[in-house]
C-alpha cells in the first residue's frame, strides 16, 4: 500500500488529492464498487464521503431502503459506487438481501467494499465471511474505529488482513479518517495492484465436498470466467431459484 | 462443451442424495469462523465507560416503565420548544413579508400602470399566499426539524420503535411501523416510501394506511396556530404556551391512538393475520454532529419542505382570489360555496370557510392556514391591506386575529374541530400519489383517503354536538 509524504495539499480544505467527487455523474464508467455492509454501520456515510452526495444518513437500521448509485474519480479512472442496503446475511429471502445478493452476483463489482461496525466486527464478519465466499476482490473498511477506541477494543488491522486475504482499512467516516488509506485500497484492488486471495476456509460441510467438488468442475468447464463456481454449486445442490433460473437464461459468463 | 440443463440435472439428482437442511451447518460454520477471527484479533481493554453510560441511559429510555414516559417528555419538550421559539421570528418574517412589503409592491406595480385586476391577482393572491406559508411554515420549521434530526442521528428513533412494539404487536401490526410514524411526522410521503423496511406486505399496507395519522409538519402549524390563539387564550398568560404546547401534543397522542385502533381494526378485518417477528437492533448512541444535522435538517428538510409548500401556495393563492373575485349572481364564487358547504360545516363544529380552505388545499396540507385566513379577509370584504398581520399568529394575547375569526363566527369549539379535522382528514395529493405508488392499486389509495375522511366527521360532528349539548 502506497503512503504519501505530507505535501502543500494537506493543508488546503480538501486535502485528498487524487480524489474528485462527481456526485451522481456515472456516464463514464471504468471500475465498479459494490457498498456492503450490515445495517447501521455507516454505508451511506462512507458512500456521501467518497461521492459528496447527501444520501440521507441517519442512526437507525434499514435507513437506506434502495440502492443509491454515485461517482468519484480516483487518479483519472471513474468509480461508480452502489450503495447497496443494510443486510446481515445474504442468504434470507427479504427484499434487502436479494438486492444486495443480486448485485454481487450479477452487477460485476470490480471491487466490493465491506464496511463494518468495529464496535461489534464479531457479528459483522458473518456477512464479509458469505461475500467473501462469492468474491475475494473485496476491500474491509472498519468503521468507527473512534468509538471502538473509547469502549477500549483493540482491533489488529493487519493480522485481519494477512488472513482475510484482502486489505483492511481503520476509519472514523464521519470524520472522514481513514480516507486516504481506504481510497488507495479500494485503487489498488480495482487496477489488480492488490491481488486478493482466498485466505478463508472453504465453508462447505465435510458430507457435501465431494458433491459441491464435481459440480464445480463442470461449472469450471462450462463457464471458465466463472470466479466463485464452488458457492454456485453450493446455491444449485440447495435447489436456490435465482441461481438456476440465471444458469438457464445464461447470465453468467462464459 | 456442458450445457447448463445437464448441469441442473446434476444438481438436482444429488440433492435426493444429499437430503435437507445443510443450510444450518454451513451458518454455524461461517459463525464459528467469525467468533475465531474475532478471538485472535479483537482485546478489549476492561470495560469501557462509554459502555456503562450507555447502558445507563437505555436503561431508563427503554425501560419497562419509564420509557414511554421519557418519550413523551422529550417529544412534549421539543413541541414547547418549537411553539415558544417561533413565536418572535414568525412576527418579524410576518411583518417584513405581509406588512411591509406587500403593500409596496402593490402600490409600486399600480403607480406603474399596471391593472388592478392583475395587480389583485399577483399580489393579493399569489404573492400574499407565498408570504404566509414562509411566515407561518418556516420559523417552527427551523426549529422542528433539527431538534428531530438530533434525536436521529443520536440514535432515539429505534427507541422509540423498541418502547411502541409491544402496543404495535398488540395491534396486529409491525413493530418498525413506530419508525415510519415517526417519519411521518416529517412528512407522511416520506413515511409511506419508509414502510419499505416492513417486509410482510399484509403488515406494511396497514403501515401505509394509518401513516396519515401522525401529524405531518404540514399541519404542525395549523396545530400550534388555533393551540396558541384559541386554546391558550382561555389560559393564564403565564401558562399559555404550556398550555399550547399541551393541546398539540394531546393531538399528536390522539394521533398515535387512532393509528393503533385503525391497525388492530384493519388487521382483523380486510388485512388479517398475526403480526411477524423481527430484529430491531439498538444502534449505540452516538454524539451528533452539529454541523452535519443543521444541514440535513435544513437544507434536506426544512428548505426541501418549504420550497414545495410554496410551490403550491402560489398558484393555490390565485384560485383563492378568483373565487373571491369572480362573481356570479351578484355574489363571489368563494361566497356560494361556503353558503353550500356551511350546513355541513355546522354539524362538524366548523365553518364553510375551513371546509372551503380544505378542498383548495389539498395538494399541500401546508397551505391550509392561509387559505383559510385569506377566504375570511377577501370574502369578509375588508380591504387585504387592513388584514391582521400574522405576525401576531403565535401570540395569544391581545390577538388581532383571534379578534378578527371571532368576527368571522369562530368559537374555541371551532379551534378544538379544527385541529381534530386536521388530524383526521384525507392525506396531501403527494402522499395519496405516492400510495397509488407503492401499493400499485387505486383501492388501497381510496381507502386511504376515506378511512380518516370519515373518522374526521364522526369525531368532529360528536365533538361538537357533545359540546354544544354541554353549553346548552
Amino acid at each position: 500500500m502506497s503512503t504519501c509524504a505530507p505535501t502543500a495539499c494537506d493543508n488546503c480544505s480538501t486535502p485528498y488529492a487524487e480524489l474528485r467527487r462527481l456526485g451522481l455523474k456515472t456516464e463514464r464508467v471504468d471500475h465498479v464498487v459494490a457498498l456492503a455492509g450490515n445495517p447501521n454501520v455507516g454505508k451511506s456515510t462512507v458512500f456521501n464521503l467518497l461521492t459528496g452526495l447527501r444520501q440521507h444518513t441517519g442512526n437507525w437500521p434499514g435507513k437506506t431502503v434502495a440502492r443509491a448509485e454515485g461517482a468519484f474519480d480516483l487518479d483519472g479512472k471513474c468509480y461508480k459506487i452502489v450503495d447497496l442496503p443494510g443486510t446481515y446475511s445474504l442468504l434470507g429471502t427479504t427484499p434487502d438481501e436479494e438486492v444486495a445478493r443480486e448485485f454481487l452476483l450479477f452487477g460485476k463489482p470490480s471491487v466490493t467494499l465491506v464496511v463494518a461496525d468495529a464496535t461489534c466486527l464479531e457479528r459483522n464478519f458473518i456477512l464479509l465471511l458469505q461475500i467473501l465466499q462469492i468474491t475475494t476482490r473485496a476491500v474491509l473498511c472498519v468503521n468507527l474505529v473512534d468509538e471502538a477506541r473509547a469502549h477500549g477494543i483493540d482491533i489488529d488491522l493487519r493480522g485481519l488482513s494477512r488472513d482475510l486475504g484482502i486489505p483492511v482499512i481503520g476509519a472514523a467516516a464521519r470524520r472522514g479518517e481513514g480516507l486516504q488509506e481506504l481510497l488507495a485500497a479500494i485503487r489498488d484492488v480495482a487496477t489488480g495492484q492488490f491481488i486478493c486471495e482466498r485466505r478463508v476456509p472453504d465453508m462447505t460441510p465435510p458430507g457435501l465436498r465431494g458433491a459441491v467438488e464435481e459440480l464445480s468442475q463442470k461449472l469450471r468447464t462450462a463457464y471458465p470466467a466463472m470466479e466463485n463456481p464452488s458457492w454456485i454449486a453450493l446455491r444449485l445442490l440447495e435447489g436456490d431459484p435465482r441461481i438456476v433460473a440465471a444458469l438457464k437464461n445464461g447470465e453468467f459468463a462464459t | 462443451m456442458i450445457a447448463p440443463n445437464d448441469i441442473l440435472r446434476d444438481a438436482e439428482a444429488m440433492r435426493w442424495e444429499l437430503g435437507p437442511r445443510f443450510q444450518d451447518e454451513i451458518a454455524a460454520r461461517v459463525s464459528g469462523e467469525a467468533s475465531e477471527l474475532a478471538g485472535r484479533h479483537i482485546h478489549r481493554r476492561g470495560d469501557g465507560s462509554r459502555l456503562a453510560w450507555q447502558r445507563r441511559l437505555d436503561r431508563i429510555l427503554t425501560g419497562r416503565f419509564t420509557g414511554i414516559p421519557a418519550m413523551a417528555s422529550i417529544f412534549a419538550l421539543v413541541l414547547w420548544l418549537t411553539i415558544e421559539g417561533a413565536n418572535v421570528p414568525s412576527g418579524m418574517l410576518a411583518e417584513l413579508l405581509v406588512d411591509t412589503l406587500h403593500p409596496w409592491l402593490k402600490t409600486q406595480a399600480l403607480a406603474l400602470g399596471m391593472w388592478p385586476w392583475l395587480a389583485g391577482l399577483l399580489f393579493d393572491g399569489m404573492y400574499l399566499a407565498g408570504a404566509w406559508v414562509v411566515s407561518v411554515m418556516l420559523p417552527p420549521m427551523a426549529i422542528f426539524f433539527p431538534m428531530f434530526t438530533l434525536l436521529e442521528d443520536f440514535g432515539y428513533l429505534p427507541r422509540v420503535a423498541f418502547n411502541l412494539d409491544r402496543l404495535f404487536q398488540k395491534a396486529g401490526a409491525h413493530g418498525k411501523q413506530a419508525l415510519t410514524m415517526t417519519m411521518g411526522i416529517g412528512c407522511n410521503a416520506a413515511g409511506v416510501v419508509a414502510t419499505r423496511i416492513i417486509d410482510s406486505p399484509r403488515e406494511r399496507l396497514i403501515a401505509i394506511l394509518t401513516n396519515n395519522f401522525s401529524l405531518c409538519n404540514g399541519r404542525w402549524p395549523t396545530q400550534i396556530l388555533m393551540a396558541t390563539v384559541f386554546v391558550a387564550a382561555v389560559a393564564p398568560p403565564a401558562v399559555a404556551g404550556v398550555i399550547a404546547a399541551g393541546a398539540v401534543f394531546s393531538v399528536a397522542v390522539l394521533g398515535f391512538l387512532f393509528a393503533f385502533a385503525c391497525s388492530w381494526a384493519l388487521s382483523r378485518t380486510v388485512l388479517k393475520g398475526e403480526s411477524s417477528t423481527f430484529s430491531l437492533e439498538l444502534p449505540p448512541y452516538r454524539p451528533p454532529n452539529l454541523l452535519r444535522t443543521l444541514h440535513t435538517s435544513l437544507v434536506d428538510r426544512t428548505i426541501f419542505v418549504l420550497w414545495r409548500a410554496v410551490v403550491f401556495a402560489v398558484p393555490a393563492g390565485a384560485v383563492i382570489w378568483l373565487v373571491a373575485n369572480v362573481h356570479a349572481g351578484g355574489q363571489s364564487l368563494a361566497w356560494w360555496a361556503i353558503q353550500g358547504l356551511d350546513p355541513l360545516a355546522w354539524v362538524m363544529g366548523l365553518t364553510g370557510v375551513i371546509l372551503l380552505a380544505y378542498i383548495i388545499a389539498i395538494p399541500a396540507n401546508e397551505i391550509v392556514v392561509p387559505t383559510i385566513l385569506m377566504l375570511t379577509v377577501l370574502v369578509s370584504g375588508s380591504p387585504v391591506a387592513d388584514a391582521p398581520a400574522a405576525g401576531v399568529m403565535f401570540e395569544a394575547e391581545d390577538s388581532a386575529l383571534h379578534a378578527m375569526l371571532v368576527s368571522a363566527g369562530w368559537s374555541t369549539l371551532t379551534a378544538v374541530c379544527l385541529m381534530l379535522f386536521s388530524l383526521l382528514h384525507n392525506p396531501c395529493s403527494t402522499t395519496l400519489y405516492t400510495i397509488q405508488k407503492e401499493t400499485g392499486d387505486w383501492r388501497w389509495t381510496t381507502l386511504a383517503a376515506a378511512l380518516p375522511l370519515a373518522l374526521g366527521f364522526i369525531v368532529c360532528s360528536s365533538v361538537a354536538f357533545v359540546w354544544r349539548y354541554l353549553a346548552g
